[in-house]
């Protein structure tokens, strides 16, 4: 099979294993809007003021969050042998290339249902709702190739949980400050031009952790 | 090689390191230097601060270049190296956080503030001690040697844009940042640097040395270990 073909089935796989396991889905989804919602009560209740930064900075929080809990589970909802099923038919390249572009459409997915709740719930002051959106892409590419790494790492691990998060947040922050800063852009309505640096960097850094995710992969699961 | 047990080697570079500190310290402490405002005489933090930073950013490459090494190799030994110089790579951060402290406390009036320089440098030492705790939740030493060595070098590519890219993209109180005298307000005075770059050079040779120390240390006591259990 060639590698895009391998892509192709793997992809598949996982879509498929997510629809037929519907629980897994819905769980997620009721953790964007319940976490939505309790920020809302936290910060609405008795007429409470939300300013734009807080918005901003809630907003990505929830959803990094939600990135943990949605990646932290691809490498330990299937149990090792089948693991090394797929790594016996298939280039391990593959299968990590599949599980960040699947982890990546559930982030893009999740998020929308993220700025959609968190819109009608919270109000909407952004300006530049293009800018926003392509930040919010950007920023489910670079959670699920940065988070699906370490999800493949900590699931190594005895302690994978606890691993997952002392490893995952401290190498999402430079990340996450870039994403925090052009969506204040967004929601200030500057020009595309004064959030190009930024964007610039980000894009870097997830080439970066793509690349070297492509690179050292293989080795992760060579035990 | 066992020929002669006194025998020192490297003694050549080694020496350099020592009289380099030695220079850097005797300079640092006594030498002149230009009388700025605010800054006084914690100036000559310069000579101590800096160097921390210089060292801890050359041993976690080196720790990096060993990690892939035993990837490519698979020798436990690189590994062992790779960890010797991540640990002693951290401890220079601590002195460097430290030594920024105190400075900071004295101009500033505050031991810690939220700057880009300074959250940069709390963050690459977070993620380093991730780095320790991942090591620790092995039992098998392939295994470990393997997955923190992927895990080195990941965390040696994040740390590149968090300490020397996003400082760069806004304002900081640090000096060297947004017009604050830094190195570069120095330009003319070149009795600095001439004291200046000596002290990074010591401090990276310093802290080589003792990486290389922990390195052999940490390589008897397993030695000792798997001789009593036999």
């Amino acid at each position: 099979m060639t590698f895009t073909k391998q892509i192709q089935v793997l992809l598949k796989k996982e879509l498929l294993i997510e629809w037929r396991q519907k629980f897994a889905l819905n769980g997620m989804l009721l953790y964007v809007i319940s976490t939505v919602y309790v920020c809302y009560m936290s910060f609405k209740f008795r007429g409470g003021e939300l300013t734009p930064i807080t918005w901003n900075a809630i907003f990505w929080i929830v959803l990094l969050f939600t990135a943990m809990n949605a990646v932290a589970k691809s490498f330990m909802l299937e149990s090792k042998n089948r693991q090394l099923y797929y790594y016996v038919i298939h280039s391990p390249q593959a299968v990590i290339v599949s599980k960040i572009i699947y982890n990546t459409i559930l982030m893009v997915f999740l998020g929308m249902v993220c700025l959609l709740v968190y819109s009608i719930v919270l109000g909407n002051p952004v300006q530049d709702m293009g800018l926003f959106i392509l930040n919010v892409l950007m920023g489910s590419l670079g959670f699920s190739s940065v988070l699906t790494m370490i999800a493949a790492i900590a699931s190594k691990a005895a302690n994978g949980g606890t691993l997952m998060a002392v490893m995952g947040f401290p190498v999402i922050i430079p990340m996450l400050l870039m994403l925090i800063k052009i969506s204040k852009n967004a929601m200030d309505g500057l020009a595309m031009s004064q959030s190009l640096d930024e964007i610039l960097v980000l894009g870097a850094i997830n080439l970066v952790v793509l690349a070297l995710t492509y690179l050292l992969f293989p080795y992760l699961w060579r035990g | 090689m066992a020929q002669n047990n006194t025998k020192i080697t490297g003694l050549g570079w080694k020496l350099t390191g020592v009289l380099l500190l030695i220079y850097s310290f005797y300079q640092g402490f006594m030498g002149k230097v230009p009388t700025l405002d605010i800054l006084n005489e914690s100036i000559r933090n310069l000579y101590f601060h800096v160097p921390m930073w210089f060292g801890m950013t050359a041993l976690l490459a080196v720790s990096m270049f060993f990690a892939i090494r035993y990837l490519v190799t698979n020798n436990a030994a690189f590994d062992n190296k790779s960890n010797a110089f991540a640990s002693v790579g951290m401890l220079m951060g601590i002195l460097g956080i430290l030594t920024g402290s105190v400075w900071a406390k004295n101009t500033w009036g505050t031991f810690w503030t939220n700057d880009a320089k300074l959250n940069g440098a709390a963050i690459s030492l977070l993620i380093y001690s991730a780095y320790f705790i991942l090591r620790s939740s092995f039992e098998d030493e392939q295994n470990r040697a393997r997955i923190s060595a992927v895990y080195n070098i990941f965390a040696f590519a994040i740390l590149i844009p968090l300490l020397f890219i996003l400082p760069r993209m806004v304002s900081s109180l640090h000096p060297g940042n947004g017009g604050n005298a830094g190195f570069n307000a120095y330009d003319l005075d070149n009795n600095m640097r001439i004291v200046f770059y000596p002290a990074v050079i010591a401090w990276i040779i310093i802290g080589t040395w003792v990486s290389t120390l922990v390195y052999r240390t940490k390589t008897v006591e397993k030695f000792l270990n798997e001789e009593q259990n036999v």
